[in-house]
Order: structure tokens, then C-alpha cells, then sequence
């Protein structure tokens, strides 16, 4: 069996058969993964005790114990996500060292079905930005070329898992962090419905926005892993009732008479042409397998940056408040404390311990809030996403599924967005929307620039709608121009 | 534009340390990242009520709610693990003048 | 259950008279903050009990670690509509945690989870008696919010301890209808006694289960414009109220007349030298930056659903102390110290209904029950003499079976033993002899040992009389009824 294209199923029916221990599966990738990181820079930590952890499946297996859908299925968590005993620092300096004391439920969702954590991955820090620039822990590359960015801010998950370095990572998506380096690196990456997946030791960066999701290589296994972490959580208030369906099991690549929709403000050439031959390209595979191709308006996609970005930094600065060197992490040097006055301990910690694109998004949400401006931004934005969410229920009853582009590029060179933050904002248009109205989006690659370099397509679905839009990736991968190419860093 | 006295008033609110320079460039950046959103002002949002979460609770049934039962799964060791200073089972920190 | 605010047992009540000082009149305001007793923290399953060592009733989510986040604790609404509906106040269908944003050592996720614009509970009203006088105060609103940590401070340190932190509270704010220290020493009072009654508070001012800001402010009379209010923090006792909201009317009033200003700030209250000073002044205000908790759903409730709490409302103290008073024919002063207390207020009905005696079993609850309790520092709950026994005792002495004064000796040992009124007296004794053959024979011998005294009776000196009861009674051991004893030695002393 071939790890590097093993599905989970795969792994997990071998290593239940003992056709193949956990631990070998671990030590594969564990070697692969220490020897490739230092050119890709995914990782920010490994896993003492992967192999331990292993030969526990493996006793539980000759045991005779009936394990999970994802035994022996080796995985990468990105830094958001809490990870007991394991360092977890969302990328950041100001929790540089900090030990969680428990898992994040996705986490521990994960290791009940059998799963090996291998190691945190590498991220924007607090998940604020689109190219893993501003992490604390260095800059992750491309692995197709690693002179470009991985995209963000799941950066490290997407590079890891493009260049095969792990079987599955999760990656968190608040204005398109799963679905956005999912396409530069041609994975796949699904961001649930808001309230699928519980936000509990997941670090918050905007509440009302953040999930987490699955970033792999294949449908099937995003699918899988989706229908593990899915589910009400009684740690976290906003978890939904709604029951879980087997998503895998029910996947077709049927989708004769599904409607397709396709969003009329996002086909005013904002992308380039690289990506709107990708995009036309996937549209004529969708036409072909039998579904209807729909036109939509949702207006207020116009302002979705600004939406998300006002109500995302108003939420962050809030969320980041407890960072302030008391309880856990970064505490500034000082000479003198019996002195200090409080004020400055906190104004010095956070100033040394933050990054300046979080500082700026903490002084961006803290202006968004505060009095005089409070209506005018945060609950302007608001109110205007609500009147979003509701264009987007109308669309919905139109067309199964929205179909858009991912980005309007592909991957760009490192350093080549980061001095303007208002250009690297923009990046977003595409899918901050999804966020923003709560609905569930994925990325499947289907396609390569002119410099070689993946572009991705998107698909959209009402609350809930999962399976849909998995079987529509599903039977875009199944003919995909990309299938069976490996970046350079493989 | 925004002045250095608001900024700085800002950074205080946030309790983030900034330095004149800091507090100008911030001034640009705000400014020039609110002038391109003020275009949501163009926005009728009469009587909308603002979407606060695209979870929207239904009465009792919908509503997650804890029984009140008390359970102290943590010991006071584990919390201050990660304590960048301690004194027994204390944080400490600088001295809370005034 | 609703009370006529304007005619109670056919009374006109009087509104207070205006309370004015050199010229001027006092605005009070009080925040109450009850501590609701839940056995965990309002949005994690922390044990809120006060025994605990130093962070020991802590999780990750008190101590506002990374990921973590709030779920509402079931009881502290079911207490906080309970509290609201004895306010009467009005509680909202719809009602939404908001966070209050700001930065202290305590505060261990930088933001409180509190209530801004829809609290659970608003508009209603309580009244209350000063002398004779009644008062009624409205209720702005109540709504919850959590419970900071504890910072201790050492001078050159300052230690936290996040026990505290997460314990829910419910916040009520009256408005600003107090005119005197008095009536904001007797409107905490109140809200205590409802606390108390409906069992969601301990009502401790000392331990801090109930905290109270007053809000002072004064303005020439007739002057249509509130003045600037002070707040007065660190007020745990209501005698310390009363002292404080006096000094610090009288501070304004004297800062006002020699052409000083008020500012508006927050004081503390020093008890060693009854006076207030500065803490903290308005400069030093955050802006809180309240939004609505993304993090928590909103509070929905159904009509139905405050109804049936409503139903399940207890007697409220001034619903009781009037009752009592219509029903069993008991004066205010002795209503208003049986219901003081719940427990004692329900102790002396269930003695009263038992013995059939209500006047009896408020003489018995106010004097002999009461002295022991305080001497002894246990609270009617743990007394060794429950209910049922002192009504049986004073079943024995409404059937003559012994003594008022052999009654006293006779609970004094079922403090003791915690034995029976029945126990003791067959056990010892005790009872009352009422056989008029046996008196008889006691006074017989009596007199016939004490000639001279039954000379001087004869002659007019009639307080020999009682030395013949005394020693009738000495010879009976106490036990020969009283009543008998006189109208027979009447008899015998008449005839002689």
C-alpha cells in the first residue's frame, strides 16, 4: 500500500486487519515530515509521544476493542486548536510555551476515532491573515514553489498536506482560511455550516465566524473526518441539534439536475485569467455531468470585505482582551515591578507579544466598538449581514449549490501583499461571504496556472447542505485535470 | 483621518504600548482601511435587526443550557501550570496601585 | 398573589414625609449585587462553594484560557425569574448577555459577561415600611452577570485568586427614589429579606453574598435637575449604609454651600472614621465597548414558562408579616420580628398551627426560642427543639397539665436533651397537680404551720398572701396549679 496516496478508509481498514501497525504509519510520516519541514516550514511542533500514542491503537487492536473510522489515520492540527500536553500558540509570541490542560473537541473527537496527532501546524497568527506571513513561527511555503506563499491562514495545513507530510490536517476558516490555502496548494477543504463543529479549545478569533474543518487530499477522506468532528457539543453554546449524516457513505458523483448557481456579482472579471480558465473549464465538467447552471444575485457581496472585516476585528479585539501576561503565556521583562504601574504591564506584554497585524486589527475592532462609533461600524455591519444572510436564503431557493471561484489568483510570492493591509484584505472577496451568512463552503482543486501553481474551485451550500456540495467535488475530482500531480516538494 | 490623540486613546482602551511613530501609522492605516468600509454606511438597514450569529436560538428546546451540578475536574496545580508568575496557588502580578 | 400597594388591612397609607436637610433634598439610588446560591458558576460547572482553597474551584474556562467558552447555568435563570417576579418586575421574553469590556487582573478574559440593553428582568417596584410610613422604591432593572476573581494586594505584589471568578450574580438597580439614609438602610434591608425568602441568596452584607452601591446625589429643593452623583462603594453592613449615605449628604450639602463642586466619582466608605474618600474619579472611566456575547445565545423564554415560576413563588416577607397580622391578630412589632426570617417565620406558623395557639406560640418563638438561639450563636434550622415539640409544650400548658412557670424549666431541658415536653415532665415529675383534694391538703398544712401569718392576713396585711402561695408552691414542688392553689386558699383564708 502506497501511504502517500492511502485514503483513510484505506489505513484504517489495515491497520484494524493488522495488515499494517499505527506505528509504522506513524514513523512514515513522522520521518517524512521532519525531514521535508525545514524547507516548507509546515510544522511548529511534533509530537513526542506520536509513537506512544500508536502502539496504544495497536494494543487496543490486538485487544480486540472495536475502534473508530479513522484508526492509524495520522493528522496535523493547526495551532488554533488546543492540544493537551502539546504546546498550542496560535501562531503567536504572546503564547510562546503555553500547555493546554485539555483537548479542543475536535481534537479529542478525532483521537476517539482512532486518530494519530503527529503535530501542530503552522498558521497566520490568531488566524488573521491569507499567507501565513505574519506567524510568529516563520513564514510556510508552497510546497509547488516554495518562493510563494501557502496561502492562510491555515497555512501550515495546507502546505503539510500538499506535500504529503501528514494523511489529514484540520485547518479553521473565518473569512476563508480552510478554502483559500486549500486552493493555492490543491487540497481539498471544507468549512462546515457555523455550528457544525464545536468551537470549544479552538482560540477565538472571531466568534460568530470561526470553524474548524478537515483539509485533505481526496473528498472521500475530507468527508470522513468531517462526519468525526461534526456534531452538538455541550462546552460550546452555539453547536447545533442538527443531526450528523454519514457523510462519506452517502457520497454520489450523480448530480444530474442539481442546480448550480452562480453568483452574478462575482462574474465581473475580478479574477485573473489564469483562474477564470480553471473556473469556465470545471463549469463545462459541471454541464456535462447533467447539472443546470443557474444565475444568482446576491448584491451585498460587494461589501462583504468590509463586513467581515469590521465585525471580525470588533469580535478579535475582545476575544484577544485575556492575552495580558497574567494567567498563561508571554509576560514582558520587567526591572523594577513593584513600580510598574498596571497599565503599563499590560500596554508593554501585549505590545511585545502581539505582531502588528494583529495589534492593528485589535486597534481596528477596539475603534469598531467603541462609543460614538459603535453604530456607525459594528452594528451597521450588523445589521447589513443580516440583510446578506437573507439575499442568500433567496438565492438557495433558486439552486442547490453556489458555484465561484476560490481567489482571484493563485498563490502569490511571499513578501509580494504584505506591505498594504488593505490590498491583503482584499484578497478575500470571494469568500468571506460564506462566513458571514453562516453557510458551509469547500475548496476542491481542479486545475494549474501558467507558472504550475494549483488553483482551486468553490462551491457553496445553505446551512446544513453539506453532502451536496461534497458530492459535487466529489465528481469534479473524479475527472480532474490535476489528479495524480505532486508539487515539487513531494 | 484619524488624529494621534484618538489613536492613543485607543491603544489605552486596548491596553497596547505604542510610541508616536506607531500611533501615526496606525492613524494612516485605520483610516485609509475605514475609508474604503464607510461604503456600508450606503446601506439602507432600516429596522434590520442586527445578525449578531448565524445561530439563531428557538425557545427552551433549542436552547443549550447546563444542569447545575458542581464538578472541579481541574486541580488548582494544573490552572497555574502555565502561570508566568506564582505565589502557592496565586497568580501574581505587578502591584495594582490606586 | 398581589398585594393592594394602597390600602393594606383597610389602612390609608401614608407616604413619607419629605426628608429635607438645610434646603436640600437627597437622591439615592442603590445597585444591589446578589450573589445567586447555585451549587456551580453561572457558565461553567466550577463549584461555587466557599470553603475552598486558594483556585481550587477554577477550570480553564474561569481563568479565561484560550478556546474556552460560556454555557449558561439552567438555575441561575429559574432563581433570576423568581427574583425578578417578587420584584415585580417584568420579565423579558428576550433578553441577551452582553460583554462589558475592560482590563484588571481580576477579570480573567478581559471582559465581563454581563447584561446592557435587554436585561432578564425590568420595571418594577417594592415597598417597605419606615415607622408607620410606606415606601415604595421601583426597580429599574435586574439582570445577571458573572462574579470577577479576588485580588489581595501586598504592596509590592498583588495576588489573584479566581475562586470567586464565574459566580453568578444578579445585579438590581432601583431608581433613584431614596431621600434619606434611613430608607436606603431599610430598601437593602428589603431586597435581603426577598433574597432570603425565595432561598436564590444568603443575604450576607459581611461575606459579600449581598453588595450594595449607593448612588448619592443632592439638589436644592424644588430644583428640577438631579445633581451630580457620587457613588459610594464598600458597604457591608446596614448600619454602614446608613452612616455612610448620611455622611456623605452632608459632605455634598457643605461642599455645595461654600461654593465648592461635587464630582462625579467613586468613593469608599472608611468605618473607623465615618466618612468617605475618594477612590476613583470619572477620568479614570473605560469605555466598555458593550456588545451582545456572540459566544451565547439569546435568552428566550415563554409566557407559560414565567408563569408557572410565578406560581411557584413562596410568600413574600411583607405578604407573610401581613398575614400574620390579619390572621392571628399579632402586632406589627412581634410580625415584623417573626418574619425577619423564613425559617422562623414558617417554625412559628408550624408551632402555631400544631398547638392551635398562634399567641402562645409567638410569645414562646420571640422570647425563650429566640434568647437561646443567639446565646447559643445556631441559626432555627439546627435548634435541638423543632416545631412540633413546642407546640406540644404549650399543648400541656393550655391543658393545665403544667405550669407556665414549670414550662420555662421543662424547655430549658428539651434544649438540653432534645427530649420531649412529654418525656421530660412524666420523666421528672413535672406534672401539674391539679387535684384539688391534694391542694387542699398542701394548704391546709401550710396554714396550720404559719398561724401568725394567717393573723397578719386577717388583719389586713394582704401581701402574706403571696408567702403563702410561695410556700404552697415550694411544698408542691411548683407543680400545684397556680389558679387552683389561689381560689382555694381564697377560700380557706376567708373562712378562717
Amino acid at each position: 500500500m502506497n501511504l502517500l496516496t492511502a485514503t483513510f478508509y484505506d489505513i484504517s481498514t489495515a491497520v484494524k486487519a493488522k495488515k499494517i501497525s499505527a506505528v509504522e504509519v506513524t514513523n512514515f510520516f513522522l520521518t517524512r515530515a521532519e525531514k521535508l519541514n525545514p524547507t516548507l516550514n509546515a510544522f511548529t511542533h511534533f509530537n513526542k509521544n506520536a509513537v506512544i500514542d500508536a502502539q496504544k491503537i495497536d494494543a487496543e487492536i490486538i485487544a480486540g476493542k472495536n475502534l473508530g473510522p479513522l484508526a492509524g489515520v495520522v493528522f496535523g492540527i493547526k495551532d488554533m486548536l488546543c492540544t493537551k500536553g502539546m504546546p498550542t500558540t496560535a501562531g503567536s509570541k504572546i503564547l510562546q510555551g503555553f500547555i493546554p490542560p485539555c483537548d479542543a473537541t475536535v481534537v479529542a473527537r478525532l483521537k476517539n476515532a482512532g486518530a494519530i496527532i503527529i503535530g501542530k501546524l503552522n498558521q497566520d497568527e490568531f488566524a488573521m491573515g491569507s499567507s501565513n506571513e505574519t506567524s510568529y513561527y516563520g513564514n510556510c511555503k508552497n510546497p509547488w514553489n516554495i518562493d510563494y506563499v501557502p496561502g492562510g491562514s491555515s497555512g501550515g495545513s495546507a502546505s503539510a498536506q500538499s506535500a504529503r507530510l501528514t494523511m489529514g490536517t484540520i485547518g479553521t476558516d473565518t473569512g476563508g482560511s480552510i478554502r483559500q490555502p486549500s486552493s493555492f496548494c490543491g487540497i481539498v477543504g471544507i468549512k462546515p455550516t457555523y455550528g457544525r463543529v464545536s468551537r470549544y479549545g479552538i482560540i477565538a478569533y472571531a466568534s460568530s465566524l470561526d470553524q474548524a474543518g478537515p483539509m485533505t487530499s481526496t473528498v472521500t477522506d475530507a468527508a470522513l473526518a468531517l462526519e468525526v468532528i461534526c456534531g452538538v457539543d455541550e462546552h460550546d453554546s452555539t453547536t447545533s441539534n442538527k443531526s450528523v449524516d454519514l457523510f462519506s457513505k452517502n457520497l454520489t458523483t450523480n448530480i444530474k439536475g442539481l442546480k448550480i448557481g452562480l453568483i452574478k456579482e462575482f462574474m465581473a472579471g475580478q479574477s485573473d485569467a489564469d483562474v477564470e480558465k480553471v473556473f469556465s473549464s470545471a463549469l463545462e465538467t459541471l454541464k456535462k455531468m447533467g447539472a443546470e447552471i443557474v444565475e444568482v444575485s446576491i448584491p451585498l457581496t460587494e461589501f462583504a470585505v468590509p463586513m467581515y472585516y469590521l465585525i471580525s476585528a470588533s469580535e478579535a479585539s475582545s476575544n484577544l482582551a485575556r492575552y495580558d501576561g497574567v494567567k498563561y503565556g508571554y509576560r514582558s521583562e520587567f526591572q523594577n515591578l513593584s513600580s510598574l504601574a498596571l497599565d503599563d504591564f499590560y500596554g508593554q506584554t501585549r505590545a511585545e507579544g502581539f505582531g502588528p497585524e494583529v495589534q492593528r486589527r485589535i486597534m481596528l475592532g477596539t475603534y469598531c466598538l467603541s462609543a460614538g462609533f459603535v453604530d456607525a461600524y459594528y452594528n451597521k455591519a450588523c445589521q447589513v449581514r443580516r440583510l446578506l444572510k437573507n439575499q442568500y436564503i433567496e438565492a438557495f431557493k433558486k439552486c442547490d449549490v453556489i458555484f465561484s471561484p476560490v481567489t482571484t489568483t493563485p498563490a502569490f510570492k511571499i513578501g509580494e501583499k504584505s506591505e498594504d493591509p488593505l490590498k491583503m484584505y482584499l484578497n478575500d472577496i470571494f469568500t468571506t461571504s460564506t462566513n458571514l451568512a453562516g453557510l458551509a463552503g469547500m475548496s476542491v482543486p481542479f486545475g494549474l496556472s501558467s507558472k504550475n501553481l494549483p488553483i482551486g474551485v468553490q462551491l457553496t451550500s445553505a446551512p446544513f447542505q453539506e453532502q451536496k456540495i461534497l458530492n459535487v467535488a466529489l465528481a469534479l475530482e473524479s475527472v480532474s485535470p490535476v489528479e495524480g500531480k505532486t508539487p515539487n516538494v513531494y | 483621518m484619524i488624529d494621534e490623540k484618538t489613536i492613543l486613546h485607543i491603544a489605552k482602551l486596548a491596553r497596547l504600548k505604542i510610541n508616536s511613530k506607531q500611533a501615526a501609522d496606525y492613524g494612516q492605516q485605520l483610516s485609509k482601511v475605514l475609508n474604503h468600509f464607510d461604503q456600508i454606511s450606503k446601506i439602507d438597514t432600516t429596522n434590520v435587526e442586527p445578525l449578531i450569529s448565524p445561530i439563531e436560538a428557538n425557545f427552551f428546546d433549542d436552547m443549550a443550557f447546563r444542569e447545575d451540578t458542581a464538578k472541579n475536574l481541574f486541580t488548582a496545580e494544573e490552572i497555574l501550570e502555565n502561570a508566568p508568575d506564582k505565589m502557592g496557588n496565586l497568580f501574581k502580578v505587578p502591584p495594582v496601585v490606586g | 398573589m398581589s398585594i393592594d400597594q394602597n390600602k393594606i388591612n383597610n389602612e390609608v397609607v401614608t407616604e413619607i414625609q419629605n426628608h429635607f436637610i438645610r434646603g436640600y433634598e437627597a437622591v439615592i439610588g442603590i445597585e444591589v449585587h446578589v450573589q445567586l446560591k447555585t451549587k456551580s458558576k453561572i457558565f461553567c460547572s466550577d463549584s461555587t462553594h466557599f470553603d475552598a482553597a486558594d483556585n481550587e474551584n477554577t477550570s480553564p474556562v474561569s481563568v479565561g484560557m484560550p478556546g474556552t467558552l460560556p454555557v449558561l447555568n439552567r438555575q441561575v435563570v429559574k432563581m433570576a425569574i423568581k427574583t425578578g417576579l417578587a420584584l415585580g418586575c417584568k420579565i423579558q421574553e428576550k433578553s441577551v448577555f452582553a460583554r462589558k469590556n475592560y482590563f484588571y487582573p481580576d477579570l480573567s478574559k478581559g471582559y465581563q459577561i454581563s447584561q446592557f440593553n435587554q436585561p432578564t428582568c425590568e420595571h418594577g417596584k417594592v415597598y417597605f415600611y419606615v415607622g408607620n410610613s410606606k415606601k415604595i422604591v421601583s426597580i429599574t432593572r435586574a439582570h445577571l452577570e458573572e462574579d470577577a476573581g479576588k485580588s489581595t494586594h501586598f504592596g509590592q505584589y498583588t495576588l489573584i485568586n479566581y475562586n470567586r471568578a464565574g459566580i453568578p450574580l444578579l445585579e438590581i438597580v432601583s431608581g433613584p427614589d431614596l431621600r434619606s439614609a434611613i430608607e436606603a438602610a431599610e430598601y437593602a434591608k428589603t431586597i435581603r429579606n426577598i433574597v432570603q425568602y425565595l432561598d436564590v441568596c444568603d443575604g450576607n452584607l459581611e461575606e459579600g453574598s449581598l453588595r450594595c452601591d449607593c448612588n448619592v446625589s443632592v439638589r436644592k429643593i424644588g430644583a428640577p435637575k438631579l445633581g451630580t452623583r457620587v457613588e459610594i462603594k464598600n458597604l457591608n453592613s446596614f448600619r454602614f449604609i446608613e452612616k455612610a449615605v448620611d455622611y456623605e449628604i452632608e459632605r455634598q450639602i457643605d461642599t455645595l454651600d461654600s461654593g465648592g463642586q461635587i464630582f462625579q466619582e467613586t468613593r469608599l466608605y472608611d468605618p473607623d472614621k465615618n466618612r468617605t474618600v475618594v477612590m476613583r474619579t470619572k477620568e479614570d472611566d473605560d469605555d466598555y465597548r458593550y456588545f451582545s456575547d456572540p459566544d451565547l445565545l439569546p435568552l428566550l423564554l415563554r409566557p407559560s414558562d414565567i408563569e408557572k415560576m410565578r406560581a411557584q413563588l413562596p410568600e413574600l416577607p411583607l405578604e407573610k408579616l401581613e398575614r400574620f397580622k390579619n390572621q392571628f391578630s399579632l402586632p406589627q412589632a412581634d410580625c415584623e420580628i417573626l418574619t425577619s426570617d423564613r425559617n422562623l417565620a414558617d417554625y412559628f406558623e408550624s408551632a402555631g398551627k400544631i398547638s392551635n395557639n398562634y399567641k402562645s406560640a409567638a410569645n414562646w418563638v420571640m422570647g425563650e426560642l429566640l434568647r437561646e438561639l443567639h446565646q447559643n450563636k445556631i441559626e432555627i434550622l439546627k435548634s435541638p427543639i423543632k416545631s412540633e415539640h413546642l407546640a406540644e409544650l404549650i399543648q400541656m400548658i393550655d391543658q393545665n397539665k403544667i405550669s407556665g412557670k414549670i414550662a420555662k424549666v421543662v424547655f430549658s431541658e428539651m434544649w438540653l436533651t432534645s427530649k420531649t415536653a412529654n418525656t421530660i415532665v412524666s420523666e421528672k415529675g413535672y406534672t401539674q397537680v391539679s387535684d384539688s383534694k391534694a391542694i387542699e391538703q398542701i394548704i391546709d398544712a401550710v396554714l396550720l404551720e404559719n398561724p401568725t401569718q394567717i393573723a397578719d392576713y386577717k388583719s389586713g396585711k394582704t401581701k402574706v398572701f403571696g408567702f403563702f402561695v410561695g410556700a404552697i408552691m415550694k411544698q408542691s414542688k411548683g407543680q400545684a396549679n397556680p389558679d387552683i392553689v389561689n381560689k382555694i386558699l381564697k377560700q380557706r383564708l376567708e373562712s378562717k
